[in-house]
């Protein structure tokens, strides 16, 4: 039987050597991110800025008719509203501004909305499909929930990090966090798809699961530093990012299939969050290698850094002893 | 690795039967089920209202709703308790200002008797015995009642445990199948109704406070000072849309009216004479007497019945009503006589309920969802076990057979745990598929390695074991702490998510170590191969 090889035997790519070009990309891509989060700004839905989104499918057509749609609304008069594809070609969100915060003047709304659709567009087969309206004040709960949960999730992991490892690796960990969760904002600003709370949920996903990479990398690092206590730091890391290479792939390739075939042919309600995923696990595997290594070189972790194992207290009586006695440990 | 003692091969099976039985509640058709031997498990994974359609409707209570009721209901208490006290106690300029109520006592002699006689009512709230009043007096003669901050809060608090049997008791009568209703933080409920059909209705009659009122028509206030919205003393302007007089408010008498919370039943029926839709209500032995003395004491006169501080309608008192029964008119649909007699039923609500968030799903988006999730879900599993079978070889089956398994128990689990489903939540089950056969890659390709490095082949298996498992530790354990922080802050949909990740996590990790290393130590000792194909 002849086994399937993703990757051949005993690679030996110098992955680091473009490492100083892989930082200015990483770095302007970070500042491109950020530029384009300030001036596009994301378009971020009702879960964040308020609102409520009447979700429409048009059955009986291949495109939904956006422009009468939009006409049509705008002739109800119900102040300014946003109209866009999401999921199938044939599915539709409008947003609106709350009309206030009494049910009835809401229900209002919702119902004239809901009404012309169901009647002018009934040839095309319209469906409502779902009314989501969440009041300013919620809104403003869930945005700060959601950032929290963000920062919270990347300091945790980052200090879960140092513990099992040393604190040169969790901030390593905590800027390849930083760098996907980022440049995963820049995608959205760019793409301008929805930004609403199954993103976030997203996010922590890739937050999650982008540290697997740079976790199985760091413990063939640390298992390399004991064993090649002489070796160069930058050779040492490319051994092990190669080492680790065929499990990456294969890792890699197996979410990336679940991820495309649910992008594919997965509900179109969720299209944005397997978007996120997919774009994370990219970058993630990508900042592993490159965010994460060279973070570790310049920081100074060596062979050094593990061998003897000692607590800070250690440290502390060994500098005393080095100083009083000179004795090597 | 060879002596994979049988104790732990026979609970790792009996585990994964477990997991297997669990789950197959789930999976059976509707058409099945009913023919499933009813003493298996029964219990089944829940679908989220995002799968079957249905609304989630997030209602919030105004704590200051609440402390401007708990301090009219002072301002009455304590005229009660001056008018009761013996001698009575003659008080006035009563303000409600600045949340406190204040009132002179007409003859200074009597502010200790006033003192006394309010004191018990102020204290109690709680289990702390904390004092939910605070009592003073000022320049002699006047009192002022300070609500605590201990009062406000249990009465914010016994007033949303209130509210929400109310709501309880208004979606039961609405008949719809298993709704979840649950008290949130300091003043919210949640209300989840699957497959609900009209949410519109449902906000409505949830909006809808229900206080009831009979209160007599002033007839001495003049139409100019109605229109200023000015009445007379003792009276106050109360809207009136459906005045047939053009829509104009209308002056009552604050007192001496009677509340609707007395009532026993409430019913939609329609008037005899006019065919009009109307709201026939019952009192109670209590009511009745009020409402029969009320009507005595008044015939001729006109009376408003008075919902949420709207005016119904002013019907004059033609004769006593003794019966203890009523019929309220006002210009209701059938629906709406029906929605106010479910109202009445279910009693008051003690605080004026805003919806702050509402989220309805269609039932047809809900079931695509499922069909399409469901799909992808096969295609993804099936394109996985390729991938591994082939690059693998034996050890990728026996990856194969853990991940099958490992969807049986996660679906297992879920049901054990009455779990819901959700959109995002078969998202993150087909993420799992992915995701989970890492553990034996990691392992696999260690394999690959110590073999390569001239190990024998029982030596590198148990290598590969234990050098692979430090990392997969490592790399799920950071995968739980962000499902977890996605536990804790997520909401609904978000949260179905999280717990099919963490599920997915700790079962992946599980078949995909233990399982796995016990098929390879059953082949290793049967087979007691020469060559190691990986």
């Amino acid at each position: 039987m002849k086994l399937l090889k993703l990757v051949p035997d005993d690679t030996n790519i110098r992955f680091l050597r473009w490492r100083k070009l892989a930082m200015t990309i990483s770095l302007l891509s970070i500042i491109a991110s950020l530029v384009l989060v300030g001036v596009r700004g994301l378009n971020l839905g009702v879960d964040f800025v308020g609102g409520q989104m009447i979700q429409v499918t048009f059955d009986r057509v291949a495109e939904a008719p956006v422009s009468d749609l939009r006409d049509d609304i705008e002739a109800l008069n119900l102040g300014e509203s946003t109209i866009q594809r999401f999921g199938q070609p044939n599915q539709v969100s409008v947003r609106m501004r709350l009309a206030g915060d009494n049910v009835d003047e809401v229900n209002a709304v919702t119902s004239r909305v809901t009404q012309m659709i169901t009647k002018e567009y009934a040839a095309q087969g319209a469906r409502i499909d779902g009314v989501d309206s969440v009041s300013g004040k919620v809104s403003e709960e869930l945005l700060t929930t959601g950032v929290y949960s963000l920062v919270f999730a990347m300091l945790a992991i980052a200090v879960y990090i140092w513990f099992r490892f040393e604190w040169q690796f969790g901030l390593a960990a905590l800027f390849a966090l930083f760098h996907d969760v980022v440049l995963t904002f820049g995608f959205f600003a760019l793409t301008q798809l929805e930004f609403n709370l199954n993103i976030v949920a997203a996010l922590l996903t890739i937050i999650g699961y982008s540290l697997n990479d740079t976790i199985v990398v760091f413990d063939r690092v640390r298992e390399n530093l004991r064993k090649y206590r002489k070796m160069d730091m930058i050779a040492l890391l490319d051994l092990s990012t190669n080492e680790t290479l065929a499990r990456t792939v294969m890792t890699s390739l197996t979410m990336l299939i679940a991820l495309l075939v649910l992008l594919l042919i997965g509900p179109g309600v969720i299209f944005g969050f397997t978007a996120a995923m997919t774009l994370g696990l990219f970058v993630g595997a990508y900042s592993s290698v490159y965010m994460a290594n060279p973070i570790l070189v310049w920081l100074g972790v060596g062979a050094h850094s593990f061998i003897p194992q000692m607590t800070d207290a250690d440290k502390a009586a060994a500098k005393l002893k080095e100083g009083v006695g000179g004795a090597q440990p | 690795m060879l002596d994979f003692p049988r104790w732990k091969t026979i609970s790792i099976s009996l585990l994964l039967a477990l997991g297997v039985l669990l789950a197959i509640p789930s999976l059976l058709p509707a058409s099945v089920s009913p023919y499933y031997p009813s003493f298996l498990p029964q219990e089944k994974i829940n679908l989220g209202l995002d799968l079957q359609g249905g609304s989630h409707i997030l209602l919030e209570g105004d704590p200051k709703d609440v402390a401007a009721q708990r301090l009219e209901n002072m301002e009455e208490t304590v005229r009660a308790a001056m008018r009761a006290a013996k001698p009575r106690i003659g008080i006035g300029d009563i303000s409600r200002e600045g949340g406190k109520l204040s009132f002179l006592v007409r003859d200074v002699s009597q502010v200790d008797a006033a003192r006394e006689a309010i004191l018990p009512m102020t204290t109690g709230a709680g289990l702390t015995g904390q004092r939910d009043w605070d009592i003073e007096v000022r320049d002699t003669s006047r009192i002022v009642l300070t609500p605590t901050e201990a009062g406000l809060t249990e009465a914010l608090d016994q007033a949303m445990e209130t509210a929400t049997e109310v709501v309880r008791k208004r979606i039961d009568e609405l008949g719809t199948r298993e709704p979840t209703i649950i008290r949130q933080g300091d003043n919210r409920i949640v209300v989840q109704v699957p497959g609900l059909e009209d949410p519109e209705a449902l906000k409505e009659l949830l909006g809808q406070t229900a206080e009831l009122e009979f209160k007599l028509v002033d007839q001495n206030a003049s139409p100019e000072d109605i229109a200023a919205g000015r009445a007379p003393v003792g009276s106050e302007v109360v809207p009136y849309p459906s005045n047939p007089a053009g829509g104009t408010p209308i002056a009552v008498r604050r007192l001496g009216g009677i509340r609707g919370d007395k009532l026993t039943n409430a019913q939609a029926s329609f008037d005899q004479q006019t065919n009009e839709p109307v709201v026939s209500i019952t009192f109670d032995r209590e009511g009745g007497a009020r409402f029969a003395r009320l009507t005595q004491e008044n015939v001729n006169k006109p009376f408003a019945i008075i919902l949420d501080g709207e005016v119904l309608s002013a019907p004059n008192i033609n004769e006593p009503i003794l019966g203890g029964s009523a019929q309220i008119s006002g210009s209701f649909t059938t629906e709406s006589a029906n929605q106010l007699a479910i109202a009445l039923r279910s009693g008051a609500l003690p605080v004026e309920l805003k919806v702050v968030e509402e989220r309805s799903v269609g039932p047809d988006l809900g079931t695509e969802s499922v069909q399409l999730g469901l799909l992808a879900g096969g295609i993804a599993t099936i394109a996985v076990l390729v991938l591994m079978a082939a690059t693998y070889g034996r050890f990728g089956l026996y990856a194969n057979i853990a991940l099958i398994l490992n969807i049986f128990l996660i679906l297992g689990i879920m049901a054990l745990m009455n779990a819901t489903l959700t959109l995002p939540g078969i998202a993150g089950f087909v993420l799992t598929i992915g995701a989970a056969v890492d553990a034996n890659v990691l392992i696999n390709e260690r394999i690959r390695e110590e073999r390569k490095a001239g190990r024998r082949i029982v030596q590198a298996i148990e290598v590969g074991y234990t050098e692979a498992s430090r990392a997969i530790f490592d790399a799920n354990i950071t995968n739980v702490i962000a499902a977890v922080l996605l536990f804790l802050f997520g909401s609904g949909p978000v949260r179905g998510f999280a717990v099919v990740l963490m599920i997915g996590i700790l079962t992946s990790v599980w078949t995909a170590v233990y399982v796995t290393r016990m098929f390879v130590a059953i082949w290793l000792k049967r087979a007691r191969p020469r060559e190691l194909v990986i």
